[in-house]
């Protein structure tokens, strides 16, 4: 198509206000009479609290208020099912770091002098350190909620009769996978102020990603009408999901706040956001996967065992997605999942860019890669042979519409010079290749509800300007700018002539978040439809001034013209000023709902989405065979984007993803030890600062060479599926596949680090097996699975009993 | 009863401008730049000294202004982000950065242009590792750096031909 925005390389919309320091992140914002809030945090991994004193902190000078969970009898937590967290603990201690009291004062230096006065008394319990301790220790409880013991979630899927079809394939592959935990570790740290606004409801401005999932838990725990407490989600600073909790220190200002009549902020320290965390899960999993000797695959079975940490988080969300979006990349006739998430004394885990399935995509391409190497395949066209059809149906009933994914890995294979390089690198060089899929949104809310994902309002004067309002939420993944181009676009105006008013629930219609890739698609589609009602309106007032019929009218450049007759125009503010005098005040609204997902199942709700995204990655490795050390010189990626709306952003998420992948793969780790007993014993995070959790910097980085791939897909605006995750997703086992094709040793374990190769080529050396990863998955008491046929064996996408089946067949 | 510390008055010189100042002696450059002369452009990280979003540029090399006290800046010309502007007229380095995908977020980005400033007022021709090199201590999460590279090379090329 033919677009005057959509698609050109352009300014983003808030590039000027970045680059010249004027935009406003939340620490960035003053209020007279401000106090300064700090919070006490436990020592402890896991402890009762037997007495809080705070009487000496409250009489230090400068100390206006202080905080303990006594103020917060009501729990919240981000999923109605996980309702377990208290802005400030009471009774219970579940992490180093979980926070128990919070001082308000003049300013930061003296909040925090306070805090070293108050006197807490704890009764040290027993630890857990891992899933494996979770489930060989059910007490003490970490929460008295959940499965049993110390299990969260367990849950069990089967879609068609996996034994069966394991037993009747040319070969089984068995094998065992580790993911570690990582975090986001956004640049800016988190910051909240909450005040009293003059018409004397709370005002809370703070760097969240959901503004609206926000509020309704601040409602809740305030115990306010929503609507006297508007969140202003200020510019975020990088999210990558961290910011997608309700956080203790947003309810604890805003209580102070109400307390003190004063505003109150809080800038978490660095140290702080590394137990703020909710990142990546470490995930152990075990893939038993079926194919037949030409290498399709004919079953899977999937477990997984998910570390959740201390509270609940998105951790039900994050344990489908273990699993669900597994078999949206290739042909699997059979499938089943089971997971398991239990409780840790460590801080939460949550979503984090790939929300759950960097983990299992990780297993998935790595075993790939061992099948094709078994069979003497090559692992390009081993995929190719078995890639998902468009508009078709995955075993578990996802709908998948359109997909780049073949044409995706063709482009990266020609671009990498991939057929010149797999397995013919001298010795220490290697290229390996991954795919993923990732979804455009998630197709169901995280509380129940009917309503729209996405609202968009848009308001027109006789100025010219273009107001549009939404509640989507700004976290420099450009969310703005695609508002700001859809509108021009849609009505033919220059995006500096649209005015974007976001993320600020006093103000702006419901937008759900900036989560699961879904702000293009969601936003996108309901401001699509708001335009759309305001062009019906323009074209009817200018019409008749036009001599042509309303269907007729053109919008582009500025002008509204009759089709085919260019000598029949006005400029847009003139066609603005007709309508507004026909019909008064110009406006409209538009909103998106998700389609119904095809599964009828319970749980059938994770996974669905409008669209789904491919990418496929190469990734060229040089490994020095006496240090273990990985040096990676390239990178080529391949998106399946539907249609770019503004490339310089599109290509700089997709650069930004594989970075953050490449990161993940090499050096990232939110990991914990324990102190020794006479220090405590404590479970403490390794490497809470910037200096000592590593992640990549200017020199590490390689180039990427990107290729967006451009098919548009009919569900997304103008054919734009997401780009903010995916691309992240392959590069993971691109890099454990390009090691292997380097030095012959695999990695079965993310991070790869120089160590682990090391001690792979040692056991190579030793003719052991030359593989460093888990060494047995435990016993996990998954539950008997719910049975469902796959669409092509009957049923309609409901559970059926597994006995039944074969008669239903 | 107040907890204010005793206050220190001085006059830093802060963008070619001479500005008197009172804070409390114990305060970093950052806190002094953002919480006492409301220069909030320069980002903090960290403060620590680990992130480099709180570089600024004094007597025209880098600093991070989280690792040196206000006190120490006297008499020194201190040059922020908000600075770097002619008028309204955006830095080639600002526009480069708004144009081809430098800044996402937008929170190192004033620590990256300051970096990168004082790299091309020493060397306006410098090679792609060089600007490697030259920002290695300042942290990206969104970018994957390849457009920040890209950016500084697009500025200098841009302040090269102004040059001409």
């Amino acid at each position: 198509m033919n677009f005057d925005t959509i698609g050109k390389p352009r300014r983003r919309v808030d590039g000027r206000a970045k680059a010249t320091g004027q935009l406003r992140f939340a620490d960035d914002l003053a209020a007279a009479r401000m106090l300064h809030c700090r919070l006490l945090r436990s020592p402890h991994p896991h402890a009762l609290i037997e007495s809080i004193d705070v009487s000496r902190a409250q009489s230090h000078p400068g100390v206006h208020l202080v905080l303990t969970g006594e103020q917060f009898p009501i729990p919240y937590g981000i999923m109605p099912v996980a309702q377990d967290e208290h802005a400030l603990a009471r009774e219970r201690v579940r992490f180093v770091g979980d926070p128990v009291a919070a001082v308000v004062a003049t300013d930061e230096q003296t909040a925090g002098e306070a805090l070293g006065l108050i006197e807490v008394k704890y009764r040290p319990l027993a630890t857990v350190s891992s899933p494996e301790e979770a489930l060989a220790n059910p007490e003490p409880r970490i929460h008295d909620y959940g499965e049993q013991g110390n299990i969260h979630r367990n849950q069990s899927y089967e879609f068609g009769d996996v034994d069966e079809a394991l037993a009747k394939s040319d070969h089984v592959f068995e094998d065992l996978f580790f993911y570690e935990g990582n975090t986001h570790l956004p640049m800016e740290q988190q910051a909240s102020l909450a005040s009293i606004e003059g018409d004397g409801k709370l005002l809370l401005q703070t760097s969240t990603q959901n503004p609206h999932y926000l509020h309704r838990q601040l409602a809740r725990v305030l115990q306010l009408p929503a609507a006297h407490i508007r969140v202003i989600a200020t510019p975020n600073g990088g999210g990558f999901g961290g910011k997608c909790d309700p956080a203790n220190h947003e309810f604890v200002v805003c209580k102070a706040a109400l307390l003190l009549g004063r505003p109150v902020k809080i800038c978490l320290n660095r140290e702080e956001v590394f137990y703020q965390h909710r990142g990546r899960h470490p995930v152990l999993m075990k893939f038993r996967t079926g194919v037949t000797k030409e290498g399709r695959l004919t079953a899977m079975h999937l477990q997984t065992l998910l570390d959740g940490g201390a509270y609940g988080s998105h951790g039900p969300a994050s344990t489908f997605y273990t699993g669900v979006l597994t078999p949206v990349t290739y042909e699997l006739p059979r499938f089943k999942f089971e997971a398991c998430r239990t409780f840790t004394n460590k801080p939460a885990c949550g979503p984090k860019r790939g929300h759950g399935t960097p983990q299992p995509r990780f297993g998935q391409e790595v075993q790939l890669d061992k099948i094709a190497a078994k069979l003497g395949l090559d692992p390009a066209a081993l995929r190719l042979n078995m890639v998902t059809k468009p508009d078709s149906l995955t075993a578990s009933w996802l709908r998948i519409g359109s997909t780049g994914l073949a044409e995706c890995i063709r482009k990266v294979v020609e671009m990498s010079g991939w057929n010149d390089k797999h397995r013919k690198l001298p010795p220490g060089r290697g290229v390996g290749l991954a795919c993923s899929s990732y979804m455009c949104g998630a197709g169901v809310s995280i509380y129940w509800n009917k309503l729209p994902h996405s609202g968009v309002q848009l308001l027109l004067d006789r100025s010219g300007q273009v107001t549009v309002y939404c509640g989507a939420t700004e976290l420099g993944q450009g969310s703005d700018d695609v508002l700001a181009a859809i509108i021009s676009e849609a009505l033919g105006i220059d995006p500096s002539f649209v005015r974007c008013v976001t993320g600020d629930t006093g103000i702006t219609p419901i937008d759900l978040g900036s989560y699961s890739s879904r702000v293009t698609i969601m936003m996108g589609n309901a401001a699509l439809q708001a335009a759309g009602r305001v062009r019906e309106q323009l074209a009817a007032a200018c019409a008749a001034q036009l001599d042509t019929l309303p269907e007729r009218v053109r919008f582009s450049r500025g002008r509204v013209y009759a089709a085919g007759e260019p000598g029949k125009a006005m400029s847009f503010v003139e066609a603005v000023a007709l309508a507004e005098a026909k019909f008064g005040t110009l406006g409209a609204v538009g909103s998106y709902s998700p389609p119904k997902a095809p599964g009828r199942y319970k749980g059938a709700g994770v996974g669905p989405s409008p669209a789904y995204s491919f990418s496929a990655c190469v990734l060229e490795t040089e490994v020095d065979p006496q240090t273990g050390w990985i040096t990676v010189p390239k990178i080529w990626i391949a998106h399946d984007i539907g249609q770019a709306i503004n490339p310089v952003l599109a290509r700089g998420q997709v650069i930004g993803g594989v970075y953050m992948g490449l990161g993940e793969a090499l050096m990232e780790e939110q990991a914990f030890r324990r102190l020794p007993a006479k220090l405590s014993g404590a479970l403490v995070h390794r490497t809470p600062s910037m200096l000592e959790y590593k992640s990549l910097t200017s020199l590490d980085m390689p180039e990427v060479e990107v290729a967006l791939i451009e098919d548009p897909d009919p569900n997304c605006p103008y054919g734009a599926k997401e780009v903010g995750q995916g691309p992240l997703l392959p590069v993971m086992p691109a890099l454990a596949n390009a090691v292997y094709d380097a030095v012959g040793v695999r990695i079965d374990e993310v991070p790869i680090t120089p160590d682990k190769v090391l001690r792979a080529l040692e056991k190579k050396a030793r003719g052991e097996a030359p593989r460093v990863g888990p060494e047995s998955f435990p016993a996990v008491p998954y539950p008997a699975p719910m049975f469902v046929l796959p669409p092509w064996e009957g049923g309609d996408g409901s559970e059926v009993k597994k006995n039944d089946a074969a008669a239903v067949v | 009863m107040s907890a204010v510390p005793d206050r220190v008055h001085m006059t830093l010189r802060v963008n070619g401008e001479a500005l008197p100042v009172s804070f409390a002696p114990y305060k970093t450059l950052l806190e002094v730049l953002r919480e006492d002369l409301n220069l909030t452009g320069t980002k903090h990280g960290c403060e620590l000294g680990e992130c480099g979003a709180c570089a600024v540029l004094v007597d025209g090399e880098p600093l991070l202004s989280c690792l040196e006290l206000a006190l120490a800046c006297e008499g020194r010309e201190i040059q922020t982000v908000e600075g770097l502007a002619n008028g309204n007229e955006l830095h080639p380095l600002q526009a480069a950065f708004a144009d081809v995908g430098g800044s996402q977020c937008g929170y190192c980005t004033s620590g990256m242009l300051m970096t990168a400033k004082a790299l091309l007022d020493k060397e306006p021709a410098p090679s792609r590792e060089r600007i490697k090199e030259a920002i290695a201590g300042n942290l990206c999460r969104c970018t994957g750096y390849q457009q920040i590279w890209e950016s500084i090379e697009q500025a200098a090329r841009v302040l090269r031909e102004k040059r001409k």
